[in-house]
This record gives C-alpha cells, structure tokens and sequence, in this order.
C-alpha cells in the first residue's frame, strides 16, 4: 500500500467490548498498527489478548466498538493453536499452495526465510508445533502481508530458536515495511523487538514503549515485581540495541508513560 | 445383454459414486460423518411427509434435508450447545418424527421400503437425469471452489483471513452432501447412504498422497463398489444396496493392508 502515509494507521480498534457468556472479556479496548510498527500484546492468562486479536482481523465482532482497516490490506495471520489431522494427506507443500498459487522455487524460499529447509514434501501431520508454526508464518508470508499477524509465534520453540524466529519478525518489519501485530508470554524476547507494548487484562492497563511499560506500576501489579526487576535489567539491552538499530527511544526516559485508566 | 433397466441402474450407480466420493473425502477431512446421519435421517422424514402428502418425494426429500441442514447452521453459530449435541438432537429428532408420521400411513408401503434399503434396480429415466445433474453440480463446486473447500478445512480462520468466505463454503459443501445423500438413498437406502460417502474416502487415505488424489480415488473406489454390489447382487439374488456397501467395507479392509503414503 505505496499509497498510505506511514502514519496512517493500517487497522484501527476503538472502544471495543465483548461479552461471552455474561463475562466481560474485552472492556473499552484500542489498540492500532501502524506501517512499519512491531506492536506488541501482553496480559496474563485469560486477558482477552486471543480474542482482541480475533477481533481486530474480524473474525469476531465485538458488541461495541469498531475496527478501521485501511483500504486494500493484505492480512497474513498465523493462529495459536493450529493443527492438521492425519486422515487429510497434506502436504507442507499443499498447504503453502492454499495462500495462492505458487511455483515450488517459491515455497522453497519461503520455508527457507522460516528456517525450514527440505520440508516441503514432508506431511502436515508429522510435523512439531514449533515446525507448523513456521510453516504457517511461511504461508503468511507469501501473501506479502501489509499487516501480520501473530498469536504466540514462539509457543513451542526452543529460546534459539525463539530469538531467530524474533529476528525474522524484525526483519519482515525492516524489509517490507509491514506493520506486525504479536501476542505474548514471553516478555524478555518481545521486548528486545518492539516499538509499542500494549498490556491488557480485559482493559489496556497500560501501554507505550516497553521501557515506560516495564516501569509502570500497573505492570508490576499484573506481572509482579520480579519480573518487573528483571525488565529493568532488560533495559541496558536495550540501550546497547538502540546504537545497532538506532530506533528513537529514550533510554532514561521519566517522561509520564501513557497509563490507561487501570 | 445389458437390459435398460440394468444400464440405468449402474449408470445411476456409477455416478452417484463419483460425486459421492470426493464429497465424501471432505465428510471424513472436517469429521461430518455425524452431519451425514442426520440428513439420512431428515430424508427418512422427507420420504414419509411426501407419501402423506401425495406428492413426489423426491422434492420434499431434498426439501426437509436442505432445512436441517440450514437449522443446524444457525444454531451451530450461536454457538449454544456443542456440534455433535445439536447434530444428535436433530438428528434423532427427525427420525423420531419420520416414524411418528408413519403411523399414520394406512400400511407400510413397498415405496417407502425402497428408501429405507433402496432400490438400484429401480431407478427410472427421471431419477437418473436428477442423479447425472447432481453429479454435475457437484463436480463444478469442487471445481470451482476446490482451493477455498480445502483452505477452510484446514483451518477456518486462516482461510478467513486471506478472504475466503468461509460461512457460504460451508453452506455450500452442506447443500451438496444434502444432494448426494437425498439421490443417494435411492441406491442403497437411507440406512446405509452414509456408508457410500464415508467407507470409498476411508479406503482412498491409505492410497492418496494428496487431498485431490484421495476425492479422485475415493470417486473410483466407490465406482468400483457400485460394479461389484450389483454384480454380486444379481449373481448370488442378495439385495443390491447392501452388497455394494459390503464390496465397499471389503475394499476398506483390503486397503488397510497397502502401507500407508503420505506419514513418513
């Protein structure tokens, strides 16, 4: 999308509130991505960060609230959980074909940027949860995404394999300048990679960037003080980042962090 | 040799097999054997409500099966019950009412009987031109939607994302089992239509390598059966609708012993 300023947000969520089964699941929730922007979800067990997600690709519609997608985005969303059955003769190279249809150089390449080599011919169902991952993000990736998807993506992977796979997230952001939307656990490694962390426990408890998060107390209070220690400890990594990447973010910065009304 | 009424049995057979098949591949692919009971159910209740009311049963057959067919739909999106409790709801529901119905009826007609174990022997000019357009109906649909069929069996909402219209598919692939089952029946008889749909698929995974080679196989598989139950039927007198069923279930169980392709 040449034709979107890099500002113009790709998607948009405003306000958004869901009810199941008489529980409160998402309260008042924005969150937006912009071109270029690694955004980051984060929230204890049950936070309703699955179901955000799910909400802003529309799979599901909020009660209140509305999602603003800019024109013409392509979306590649890699799931959570995501499995194929035995009784379906699938194979890495079938299911890569079902993003559009592909030359096998292609899907070489693709399963290769993944860190997948010699795959191709290989059955889905054989494959480990950390294997159909990346397969599934090679198949997101085919698609050319504007904005990407990802629920978990390190779920199941070993820590090399962890940082690999956020490197490769980094640089998908770096090459193709597509705005990358995550779901995580795993604190210590998303933060190295991103630009905005967006905490939610049912509501945005907090958000901005990962060294005004880590900072904030409502962070503590949903994540508890020793992680919190250990971000601080995170934040000399990343001062030492900012010289490679030079991304503008104020190492010592003690201007107010952007609280949400936790 | 072939008299008329043979010819348009296994030319009926034959092609109910085909469509029945590759159909058949995505009943066991996305775990709808349950799905298939109940239509067969709700045609049992179609074949009675077309009797009592003196119209062709066909029409109504295909009628009553395309409603549950939409009913459960709508009910799986409000997602209150789980799919195999609503299906098993509906399901015997209408086979319940299918033989409350029946009581009703004055005897128990020799044409409802040929629904409930089919009739091969019996298909008529009119019900083979329905069966070769169904079979047509089906082929064009995977045809056409092949891709987005297999996308949203594999995962629904990947396919979402990347713009398949993943409800109308679904909707789509149920209308044609609705099809294949209501046709069907007239084969081998609402008992054992499922069977047609499932075992041909079941016995083409140990062979396929691919989803498009298992709906091929599982279309020749089934075409296989058709040749051989009625074969069968006519050498040894045994009713036709269950030795093709049987040929089928041998087919499976002779498949089982070819080592499995595709899990290396």
């Amino acid at each position: 999308m040449a034709s979107l300023a890099p500002s113009t947000p790709l998607v948009a969520a405003h306000g958004i509130v869901l009810r199941r089964a008489g529980r409160l699941v998402l309260d008042q929730v924005d969150v937006t991505v912009a071109r270029g922007e690694i955004v980051t979800l984060i929230g204890p067990n049950g936070a309703g960060k699955s179901t955000l997600v799910r909400v802003v690709l529309g799979l599901v519609q909020p009660d209140t609230g509305t999602v603003v997608r800019a024109p013409g985005v392509r979306v590649g969303y890699v799931p959570q959980h995501f499995a194929v059955d035995p009784v379906l003769p699938l194979s890495v190279h079938g299911f890569l074909r079902l993003a559009g249809p592909h030359d096998r150089r292609r899907l070489a390449d693709a399963l290769a940027r993944v860190g997948l080599d010699d795959l191709l011919d290989r059955p889905m169902h054989v494959l480990s949860g950390g294997e159909l991952h990346r397969v599934a993000l090679a198949r997101a990736l085919l698609r050319e995404p504007d904005l990407l998807v990802l629920d978990e993506p390190v779920a199941g992977v070993d820590v090399a394999g962890q940082v690999e796979l956020y490197e490769l997230i980094a640089r998908v952001r770096d090459d193709s300048g597509a705005g990358i939307l995550l779901v995580s656990h795993d604190l210590h490694l998303v933060m190295a990679r991103t630009d905005r962390v967006v905490c939610i426990a049912g509501h945005v408890c907090c958000s901005g960037h990962p060294v005004e998060v880590a900072r904030d107390p409502a962070f503590a209070r949903l994540f508890g003080h020793r992680l919190a220690d250990a971000l601080a400890l995170y934040r000399h990594d990343l001062a030492h980042h900012q010289h490679v990447h030079g991304h503008a973010a104020p190492p010592e910065a003690t201007t107010a962090s952007t609280v949400g009304g936790a | 040799m072939l008299d008329d009424f043979l010819l348009r049995s296994l030319v009926g057979g034959m092609a109910i097999a085909a469509a029945a098949g590759p159909l058949g591949a995505f009943v066991v692919w996305r775990r709808m054997a349950f799905l298939g009971e109940a239509l067969a159910n709700a045609a049992l209740l179609g074949v009675v409500l077309g009797v009592l009311l003196r119209v062709s049963t066909l029409p109504v057959v295909v009628l009553v099966v395309v409603l549950l067919a939409l009913v459960l739909t709508a009910l799986e999106r409000r997602r209150i019950l789980p799919v195999d409790t609503l299906l098993a709801i509906l399901s015997h529901g209408a086979l319940a009412t299918g033989l409350v119905l029946l009581a009703f009826l004055d005897r128990f007609r020799v044409d409802l009987m040929s629904y409930l174990f089919g009739d091969i022997l019996a298909v008529s000019t009119g019900d083979l031109t329905l069966i070769l357009a169904v079979l047509a109906g089906v082929t064009l649909s995977l045809g056409t939607f092949w891709r987005s069929f297999l996308a949203i069996t594999v995962d629904a909402e990947i396919a979402a994302v990347e713009g398949v219209p993943v409800d109308r598919c679904r909707l789509l692939l149920t209308l044609l089992l609705a099809a294949v089952i209501a046709v069907g029946m007239k084969l081998v008889g609402i008992l054992l239509v499922v069977s047609l749909l499932i075992v041909p698929a079941a016995a083409a995974r140990r062979l396929a390598a691919s989803p498009a080679q298992m709906a091929l196989l599982a279309a020749i598989a089934g075409m296989i059966c058709v040749v051989g139950g009625l074969l069968l039927s006519l050498r040894l007198d045994l009713p036709a609708g269950p030795a093709i069923v049987v040929v089928a279930v041998a087919l499976f169980a002779t498949a089982q012993l070819v080592p499995a392709r595709g899990s290396r």
